[in-house]
């Protein structure tokens, strides 16, 4: 016999305040789609199945147009993610300034070892990412939500001491 | 970068005056530096006559086409159909490798911005702006959002709404057409053309699209006057006023760089960029971000940097931003790694765009491991044109530029991947 989980809805509450406060801001409630699927992964960390059903919804659209719109777009996530979520450019202008360097130190230091995977710990996730927009700071990294510029493959240690 | 900009005496300094100044940020301190009085000058003055006088400036489009933005607020319904709301979508979505200027426009001058997009939602007739930035962005994001609040409670809106709206990484959505699919909520997916934006755009009403640079020069032409903006030209009278240039890659100094249309793109690298590193050459030059031919250094020291100037070295001025190489550089490994950039970016729709870029990375990939085939140089241009025009939008031909350029220009160093004299630095 299997355990089924009972689903958690995302938005209750203040959630699903701030969702009625997207809607006013588009003619159509299936273009709360992005503002939406950011506030799933906000409260869990990632995009579940469920919770595209839940999005499909709350905007009139179909469970699998919401996973068409999730599988596009690289920042959602299908799948649970480390605790912190690294994202290293390694594009032209930054891999000329030796950002896969930048990438090897972020595996090792953090011990997540292999790109896409999470550290057994499970705080970690490195990525490598396409241009972050940010070349003349090469090599710019995202941590969560923290965009931090001009790293060496020197300074990885210390920013994996301050996320720990 | 530095910060705060202390400009190059060579620059020509007008986005980039505030960038560094945090007190800029602040509406209070925008107000102080001068800013929302072109704004009240706009309101004053009837849309059509707002429309003229950038049309007169010549301002052309900063974001990569260079189509004169006048003309194409032009193509937005003269006469209001109270059904049909007119949007102004603002393209923060800067995601063209080498490119990083509205970047730093958004975090250290956002008045400028939302001063430029009321003034163009006057000139339109908008009643709605979506300003998209991707979701990369985290501090821009928030610098923007602040900015809206100060502004929306200074009653600086007026009656005219402006949303932010946050990508989730996606590069295609910096094409018009998708970064309206993507405010619909829908795959960032591009539209065949017609129908254009500014007969049935986001949501299927009027639609106008710009860059945040060419809003964010808005104001000073409405400030200083046509004739002024369209007397700033160091060549080519057909590009006129300052462009940002973010000057990346093998280069002492990377950065900003705001100068006159026509400044010399050998200046802009060996002088104000502070040139290549001791002992070093430059070898190789992207003038305009990823999607566009790459110049030799001959080309690079003859290059003018407006529009003419660069499609006179056979390649475009694009979005200004300019990847520098070395000769450390290993030019094969860098065109496959723009190459996979654009497979990875493709929205899949095109079959040439998606098999061609695809196919493109993994010819050349081969020819980097060794086991390449002197026909695939053949093969790859054989690709490369059938990817060019073909397609509903331009990232493959995005994708062909520097694969052809790079074979055309340093087909020496693929050959010896190709005859094994050479073997990749890096897997």
């Amino acid at each position: 016999m299997s355990v089924v989980e009972e689903y958690q809805p995302v938005f209750t509450g203040k959630t699903l305040d701030r969702l009625r406060e997207i809607f006013t801001r588009y003619p159509t409630k299936a273009a709360a789609m992005l503002p939406a699927l950011w506030l799933v992964q906000e409260a869990r960390g990632w995009v579940s199945d469920r919770s595209m059903v839940e999005v499909g919804e709350l905007l009139g659209v179909t469970p699998a147009h919401v996973r068409g719109v999730v599988t596009f777009y690289t920042m959602f996530h299908q799948h649970p993610v480390g605790r912190n979520f690294v994202q290293v450019c390694t594009t032209s202008p930054c891999n000329l300034c030796g950002a896969e360097d930048v990438v090897q130190a972020f595996l090792e230091h953090t011990g997540a070892r292999e790109l896409g995977a999470t550290s057994p710990d499970g705080a970690w996730t490195v990525t490598e990412v396409e241009c972050l927009g940010a070349c003349g700071f090469a090599t710019p990294v995202l941590v969560n939500a923290d965009f931090v510029e001009s790293v060496t493959p020197e300074r990885v240690p210390e920013i994996v001491r301050k996320y720990k | 970068m530095g910060f705060p900009h202390n400009p190059h005496a060579r620059e020509t300094v007008l986005l980039s005056q505030y960038f560094g100044d945090p007190e800029a940020r602040s509406y209070k301190g925008w107000v102080k530096r001068g800013g929302y009085e072109a704004l009240q000058q706009a309101l004053a003055m009837p849309p059509a006559a707002v429309t003229d006088v950038v049309k007169e400036s010549g301002l052309r489009g900063r974001g990569g086409a260079g189509f004169p933005t006048g003309l194409k607020w032009t193509f937005m319904p003269k006469e209001k159909d109270k059904k049909k709301p007119h949007y102004l979508c603002v393209n923060a979505d800067e995601s063209e490798p080498g490119t990083f200027k509205d970047r730093e426009i958004m975090r250290w001058t956002p008045h400028a911005l939302l001063e430029g997009t009321l003034i163009t939602m006057h000139a339109i007739q908008a009643d709605v702006a979506y300003i998209y930035i991707r979701g990369e962005f985290t501090e821009p994001f928030a610098v923007m959002e602040q900015a809206l609040a100060e502004a929306t409670a200074a009653k600086a809106l007026g009656t005219f709404k402006i949303y932010l709206h946050k990508g989730a990484g996606a590069y295609i959505c910096g094409e018009e057409t998708a970064l309206m699919s993507s405010i619909e909520g829908k795959r960032g997916n591009p539209r065949i053309k017609p129908p254009f934006p500014a007969a049935f755009g986001v949501f299927g009403m009027p639609t106008t699209i710009n860059n945040v640079e060419t809003l964010a020069v808005v104001p000073h032409i409405i400030t200083h006057g046509a004739a002024w903006h369209k007397a700033m030209s160091l060549s080519s009278p057909k590009s006129t006023g300052t462009k940002l240039f973010s000057v990346c890659g093998h280069i002492q100094k990377p950065g900003n760089y705001e100068v006159t249309m026509g400044f010399p793109l050998k200046d802009l690298v060996y002088e104000l960029a502070g040139g290549m590193r001791p002992g070093r050459t430059l070898k190789a030059c992207i003038p305009g971000g990823s999607s566009v031919p790459i110049l030799n250094r001959e080309e690079t020291e003859r290059c003018l940097l407006d529009y003419e100037g660069c499609v006179a070295e056979g390649t475009l001025l694009g979005s200004g931003g300019v990847i520098v190489f070395d000769d450390s550089a290993d030019m094969v490994y860098q065109i496959m790694r723009l190459a996979r950039f654009y497979a990875h970016e493709s929205c899949a729709q095109c079959t040439q765009c998606r098999e061609g870029t695809a196919w493109t990375t993994k010819i050349l990939e081969r020819v980097l491991a060794g086991q390449g085939k002197m026909q695939d140089l053949d093969l790859l241009l054989d690709l490369a044109e059938n990817m060019t025009g073909k397609t509903i939008c331009v990232l493959s031909d995005s994708c062909a530029a520097p694969v052809v350029s790079g074979i055309k220009k340093f087909r020496g160093e693929f050959e010896d991947y190709i005859a094994g004299r050479r073997r990749a630095m890096v897997a």
